[in-house]
């Protein structure tokens, strides 16, 4: 079968960079074009800023790798004008199940909130979600925006300045120079980049090993996700099974971290733990087979100078909860604005230490999450895999022992609680849209809540006055005026009121919200925008 | 906040002390253990309120 991840996307192509008598100076270059780094490239490039991208492959990435896509990055996407492929694309499932040793423990149903354009989450091989992504770059420069993937272009040094970053690259044609004024790292896990400037990736440290495997079902097979503890085919570990689209399941083994990964990886070692999982009656053929090794750690800073960390270049989580890539586009949607706004020299460089303030704070959560998945997975001590294997066996039984199961949290939105980017809360609203929040969805009629904020500053009033528009030192804001009486399902006064007649919010570009109040007062909202754009 | 019960509030306590040791008669070590563990899970679970589980937490590990 032609996949996807074999053919040249973005194939090398000779840069007049390369003829140049002196190095060519870029506003932005983005090392990287994975999801992270096309996702930055997207962003800034639909707004306008010059982009150039670097990978050192010219290809998607082999394999299924993340699969799971969750609901803000999803909006996100939509914000980049690619997240209707994705959808289209993706596979949902609603039936989860547990089993524990040799038996089903309990068996659930995913019951999402309504009232939102998105679905709590995706399943999609990375190789189409970066596919999409590489789509979206040429639909951009077929409309004449600034962004370039400069495919089999490897970053060999880089040289770090108070105003710039130089970066030597090689080529199949040999090695040229370029300068950038900001260059943002999206070069994954292993970061060269992180390595040539010597930095720090420091944490908690687990070390892991699992074996995916991308199997196709020849016969039908139910749309569920089934996890297993400890199961008789892999003692004392973990495994996955996820739907992906076009007939393709992904399984996930845990393999712990002293193994021999060529051995585990031969078929004739793969094939009888999948037979033993799947039952000895189910066809399936093996397409794709491949060792992951995760650790959980992060950067002290991912902002150093000219010099900015996205994605897993800047934080690594365990797979549990797939809050790899979700975070990591999240990284690219807060950075994006910031840059823009500093390029344009519409805010001091400063604004961009609150990337570092609030993406740390992201990164952190997730490292929390996974890291407690990895605990209840992983059990480190007798007596935590004796309260482990208690709270599966009683799961069995009641009810109440099931929230506490945790083969991974799905990745929420994190809240930028403590920004300082955030005014001080001044509404008697719901906490799900305090300042920091990202803001949900709600449905307006036909249309949606989010499709109308984001990539500027909003106004969102409901049932208050304000100017259309307000100019704050460069930074223009305008208002998107709701009235509860086109709420017809009640969401936006659920989710944006709660007992509050009226309010009035100030959106950021990434769709996070900055500050609130119950009505306009300008200087107050003056003050929100200038607190927003690191300019008090 | 509502405060951990740490005087006497079991009726019958005697009684209390004897079904527990009862339930443990000629189990195990280590199926003893699952027992209590589940135990502390559906207590845990009853009890409900953060504050007082955290109380009750450190009240456990003697060490004030």
């Amino acid at each position: 079968m032609n996949k996807i991840f074999e053919v040249p996307l973005y194939p090398y192509e000779h840069s007049p960079d390369q003829d140049a008598a002196a190095p060519v100076r870029h506003p932005v270059v983005i090392i990287g074009a994975g999801p992270i780094g096309l996702g930055m490239g997207i962003d800034l490039a639909q707004q306008g800023v010059k982009v150039v991208i670097l990978d050192d492959n010219d290809k998607v990435s082999f394999g299924s790798r993340a699969i799971c896509f969750a609901k803000r990055p999803l909006e996100i996407l939509d914000r980049l004008g690619c997240g209707q492929a994705m959808v289209d694309k993706g596979v949902e499932w609603d039936v989860g199940k547990v089993f524990f040793d040799d038996r089903e423990v309990y068996k659930f149903e995913l019951q999402p909130e309504q009232g939102h354009e998105r679905p709590a989450f995706i399943n999609l091989q990375q190789y189409y979600f970066e596919e999409y992504l590489v789509n979206r770059v040429r639909e951009l420069e077929a409309g004449g925006a600034p962004i370039e993937i400069r495919g089999g272009s490897k970053v060999t040094a880089i040289g770090t300045h108070p105003d710039h970053a130089t970066l030597e690259i090689d080529t199949p044609d040999g090695s040229y120079n370029i300068e950038a004024d900001w260059l943002v790292a999206c070069d994954g896990a292993g970061s060269p980049t992180r390595q040539m400037l010597g930095l720090d990736f420091v944490g908690r440290v687990f070390e892991d090993n699992f074996l995916i495997a991308d199997v196709i079902m020849e016969a039908d097979f139910p749309s569920e996700r089934w996890f297993w503890f400890d199961p008789p085919f892999n003692r004392g570990q973990s495994a996955l099974l996820h739907k992906q689209p076009d007939g393709v399941w992904r399984i996930d083994l845990q393999l712990g971290w002293d193994i021999d990964k060529e051995e585990e990886k031969k078929p004739e070692n793969v094939i009888p733990r999948l037979k033993a999982m799947l039952g000895d009656d189910v066809e399936f053929e093996l397409e794709w087979v491949s060792i992951y090794t995760f650790q959980c750690r992060r950067m002290e800073k991912f902002r150093h100078g000219r010099v900015l960390f996205a994605g897993d270049a800047a934080h690594q989580v365990s797979p549990f909860g797939a809050r790899g890539a979700n975070s990591g586009l999240q990284d690219t949607d807060n950075l994006g604005w910031k840059l823009k706004l500093v390029i344009e020299g519409k805010a001091g460089e400063h604004l961009l230490d609150s990337y570092d303030i609030e993406r740390i704070h992201g990164a952190d959560e997730n490292i929390l999450n996974s890291t407690r998945s990895t605990d209840f997975i992983t059990p480190k001590s007798e007596m935590s895999r004796l309260l482990r294997d208690s709270v599966l066996d009683l799961a069995e039984h009641y009810e109440f022992a099931r929230p506490l199961v945790n083969s991974g949290r799905l990745s929420v939105p994190c809240t930028y609680d403590g920004s300082p980017l955030n005014s001080a809360d001044a509404l008697d609203g719901p906490m799900r849209t305090r300042p920091g929040s990202s803001c949900p969805d709600a449905p307006l009629g036909d249309e949606f809540l989010l499709r109308k904020l984001g990539n500027k500053f909003t106004l969102l009033t409901i049932d208050a006055d304000a100017p259309d528009s307000i100019e704050e030192d460069g930074v223009t804001v305008e208002r998107l005026a709701l009235s509860v009486k086109d709420d017809r399902t009640g969401a936006l006064k659920d989710r944006y009121l709660g007992h509050a007649p009226s309010a009035v919010y100030l959106i950021r570009p990434d769709q996070h919200v900055a500050a609130r109040r119950p009505s306009f007062d300008e200087s107050l909202f003056r003050a929100a925008i200038r607190r927003a754009t690191g300019k008090e | 906040m509502t405060d951990l019960i740490l005087t006497p509030n079991i009726n019958r306590a005697d009684d209390f002390y004897a079904e527990l040791l009862a339930i443990h008669e000629g189990l195990s070590k280590d199926d003893s253990d699952a027992l209590n563990a589940r135990l502390i899970l559906i207590l845990a679970n009853h009890i409900g309120d953060r504050d007082v589980l955290s109380q009750a937490v450190h009240a456990a590990a003697l060490t004030d």
